[in-house]
């Protein structure tokens, strides 16, 4: 017992006494955040993400390799709004890591730098997984990505004083970049506005009001609630009436019921990446947008 | 735009009327001055109005979306979100239930070789049953500490604290300190609580190894290493007031628990742990009620040391990266315990006592497969082996081997299957069917269970 407790004190002082790393240890819950670490944080930045684009967020285990990385991180990037609540506290407990719990300058939040849309008027389950601060999947308004991208480099810059310029510097080169993006996504996506869509769950509601597209359905009766054969067959009754114009997915869905609506309503479905990673092309937070316009636009132009 | 113009109108009436009333001629030139600055004022106002809407109609893209960010960021709260916001603690209640068919009397039902472990053992009773609500209490007390109760309150109306403790929240170097009355961190089931269970019960070998589940009120230590891979070291001890230990009304330490957990991630689609552990313990006229050779009822008990070994292991594997569509958890646990000291016979008549050695072990070994978003289906299988006691009053001669029917050798073992529907991340609807033989091979017993768990209040959340 003692031998064991002694080996352990051994072991830790030896932890302690490794050389401190120059570059600061992020752990990004996904990877729009992830990716927004990097371009912020550039070279001073370690980002580790915890989650793939072909993942539901909200579901998500607390595996032992993310409570290793929750362990050795200087900060935790989470979306917030409750969207990782199944699983990032219990990295967060496990980590015995005080830098990030939450109030800590390592623990930030996009959602607290953000409004947030459809704050549900009554907490009540029956409406399905619904999230009290609002809808949390913010990252497909690349207005909120400038916002996120500001307050990222003040905390950044708060964490490591001596890189503060450095992360300035970054974020200023990165809003100049992002704004004028934004300016051509915008030009180049006029067409869409005021399209009828159907959409999979209501994460894609961001996307749809900075677009103007119309959302006239959703495949989910409720949130997080699967269709049941009753509702999709409602949907088709509805949407044949007024048809919508495409039906939009996620990498991380399954296309089943998409397509089977597809097939009944006579609407092309589009398989959107929703976050870096969930194509080939949406290799960066420019290439997610780029990827997104390029689809719909393929088949709604 | 519309009631501008009609309240204009209307303010002009009234003007109009207003003077009529009046006797001077001079009012009526004032008014009318007055009436004129008004139109006008209302004028400018109706222009630039429409001239807005002009100009918001012809905007690019996105300048009219329905609900835009705001503009101006609110000050980084780092906020955990939603409950706990309030100083009120994160509140959640489980209820859960059974519907129970089980071809022999329950009552009858022990595990062949061991001694009782006086736990939550046993296939439950039959017919229709009211499971344990558990009600958790949790909150961050202060930057330094969290706490949280669970308190169980039984089918037969009583109410037990299951856990109750506080964790530190600020302790350096990856160290975690927990205190009070807490599950223990050896192995894997030992920790997890009955509603997120993969079958209805616990494996044999936890029932018959710590009648359940271990836990004490006591202090543990955890470590975690500042290493990729996961490397989770951690240190228990406490009262002894959970079986196989007593409490034996000493000061200081009473036993002590010792765990390592290693883990990490093959490829993108497998995630796995393992650990072990070692338990070292005392019991104290630690009392079971069995019978003699005549079938007469009495107490024996058992003083001694108690050492188990723990290994365990478990492995997901999650082709498409979300769990909710498919997921295999394989997982097992394979336990043994030494036990050596002094067992009494018949504590409150003869009193006989002399000592005793065993050497049990037991292991089981479970896969859960969700096949399609919702349902689930899994497999167990468990088996123990009571091995061979060394019975000091039955070796001297002065007791005959039937005087211990617990004790006589055995390998029980069950087979369990079982499927359920989960529509929400919050309710849970069960089927299992055990074919059990803990009492023995040639003693077969079947058990059809339906259950339901449903959660309400704060949103859990579940280690791996």
């Amino acid at each position: 017992m003692f031998s064991f407790i002694r080996s352990a004190l051994a072991l830790c002082i030896l932890a302690a006494a490794l050389p401190a790393h120059a570059a600061l240890k992020v752990l990004a819950t996904t990877s729009d955040w992830g990716a927004l670490a990097n371009e912020i944080g550039g070279d001073q930045v370690n980002v580790y993400t915890a989650t793939s684009a072909l993942q539901d967020v909200h579901r998500v285990d607390a595996k032992p390799s993310l409570v290793a990385r929750a362990r050795t991180a200087d900060l935790v990037v989470a979306t917030g709004a409750e969207l990782e609540i199944g699983w990032l506290p219990v990295l967060i407990q496990e980590s015995g890591n005080s830098r990030i719990q939450p109030g800590s300058p390592g623990y930030f939040e996009a959602a607290s730098v953000l409004s947030l849309v459809e704050k549900p008027e009554r907490f009540d389950r029956s409406l399905g997984d619904i999230h009290p601060q609002g809808n949390p999947h913010v990252q497909l308004d690349p207005r909120n990505i400038a916002l996120v991208a500001k307050a990222l480099s003040e905390r950044l810059s708060q964490l490591d004083g001596a890189h503060a310029q450095y992360f300035q510097q970054r974020a200023k080169d990165f809003d100049t970049r992002w704004q004028a993006a934004i300016k051509r996504w915008e030009s180049e996506a006029a067409p869409l506005r005021g399209k009828p869509v159907v959409v999979m769950h209501r994460d894609q509601t961001y996307l749809c009001q900075w677009l103007g597209l119309q959302q006239v359905a959703a495949i989910e009766p409720k949130p997080g609630m699967p269709p049941t054969a009753g509702y999709l067959g409602q949907l088709v009754t509805k949407l044949t009436a007024s048809p919508p114009r495409v039906i939009m997915l996620n990498a991380y869905n399954d296309p089943k019921a998409a397509n089977w609506l597809s097939d009944r309503v006579h609407a092309p479905t589009v398989v959107l990446p929703f976050s870096v990673g969930g194509t080939p092309e949406a290799k960066d937070l420019f290439g997610l947008f780029d990827d997104t316009l390029n689809r719909l636009l393929a088949v709604l132009k | 735009m519309m009631s501008c113009k009609a309240l204009a109108a209307l303010l002009a009436l009234a003007g109009m009327t207003v003077p009529v009333l009046g006797h001077a001629a001079d009012d009526v030139a004032s008014l009318r001055s007055e009436l004129q600055a008004l139109k006008d004022e209302y004028k400018t106002r109706v222009d630039a109005l429409e001239q807005r809407i002009t100009q918001l109609e012809s905007a690019p893209v996105g300048a009219l979306a329905e609900a835009p960010p705001a503009p101006q960021p609110t000050p980084a709260m780092g906020s955990s979100g939603g409950t706990g916001t309030a100083f009120n603690p994160a509140v959640s209640l489980i209820l859960s239930g059974n519907y129970s068919h089980i071809d022999q009397d329950p009552e009858t039902w022990r595990i062949g070789g061991f001694l009782p472990s006086d736990g939550e053992v046993g296939p439950g009773e039959r017919s229709f049953n009211l499971g344990e609500s558990e009600l958790t209490l949790s909150s961050n007390v202060d930057p330094y500490f969290s706490a949280q109760m669970t308190a169980a309150l039984s089918a037969e109306n009583e109410v037990e604290v299951e856990e109750a403790f506080f964790r530190t929240l600020a302790l350096p170097d990856g160290f975690t300190a927990k205190g009070g009355r807490f599950f223990s961190g050896f192995g894997y089931l030992n920790e997890v609580h009955s509603h997120a269970w993969d079958f209805a019960d616990q494996p044999l070998v936890y029932q018959a190894f710590f009648g359940g589940q271990f836990k004490q009120d006591g202090l543990q230590v955890k470590w975690l290493a500042p290493t990729d891979l996961f490397i989770e070291l951690g240190a228990e001890t406490g009262n002894g007031s959970g079986f196989p230990a007593t409490r034996r009304n000493r000061n200081g330490f009473n036993g002590a628990t010792l765990f390592a957990h290693v883990g990490g991630d093959y490829g993108d689609a497998t995630s796995w742990r393992a650990g072990a552990a070692y338990l070292d313990q005392r019991a104290e006229d630690r009392s079971f009620e069995t019978v003699d050779e005549f079938d007469l009822p009495l107490t024996d008990a058992f003083t001694g040391k108690s050492r188990t070994w723990v290994v365990d292991g478990v492995l997901k594997w999650t082709p498409i990266g979300d769990p909710n569509r498919r997921q295999l958890k394989l997982q097992g646990e394979y336990m043994q315990r030494r036990e050596t000291g002094l067992l009494a016979f018949d504590t409150a008549g003869s009193n006989l006592t002399d000592d005793y050695r065993t050497t049990q072990s037991g292991w089981y070994l479970q896969g859960v497969y969700q096949f399609l978003p919702r349902w689930r289906a899994g497999l167990r299988y468990d088996s123990l082996d009571s091995g061979t006691p060394h019975i000091g009053l039955v070796e001297s001669g002065e007791l005959p081997l039937s005087a211990f029917p617990l004790l006589l050798p055995a390998d029980p073992d069950r087979i369990s299957i079982m499927l359920d529907w989960n529509p929400s991340e919050f309710s849970r609807l069960r089927a299992q069917f055990d074919w059990d033989d803990a009492r023995g091979a040639d003693d077969r017993d079947r058990a059809l269970r339906l259950q339901y768990i449903y959660g309400i209040g704060a949103h859990g959340a579940h280690k791996f």
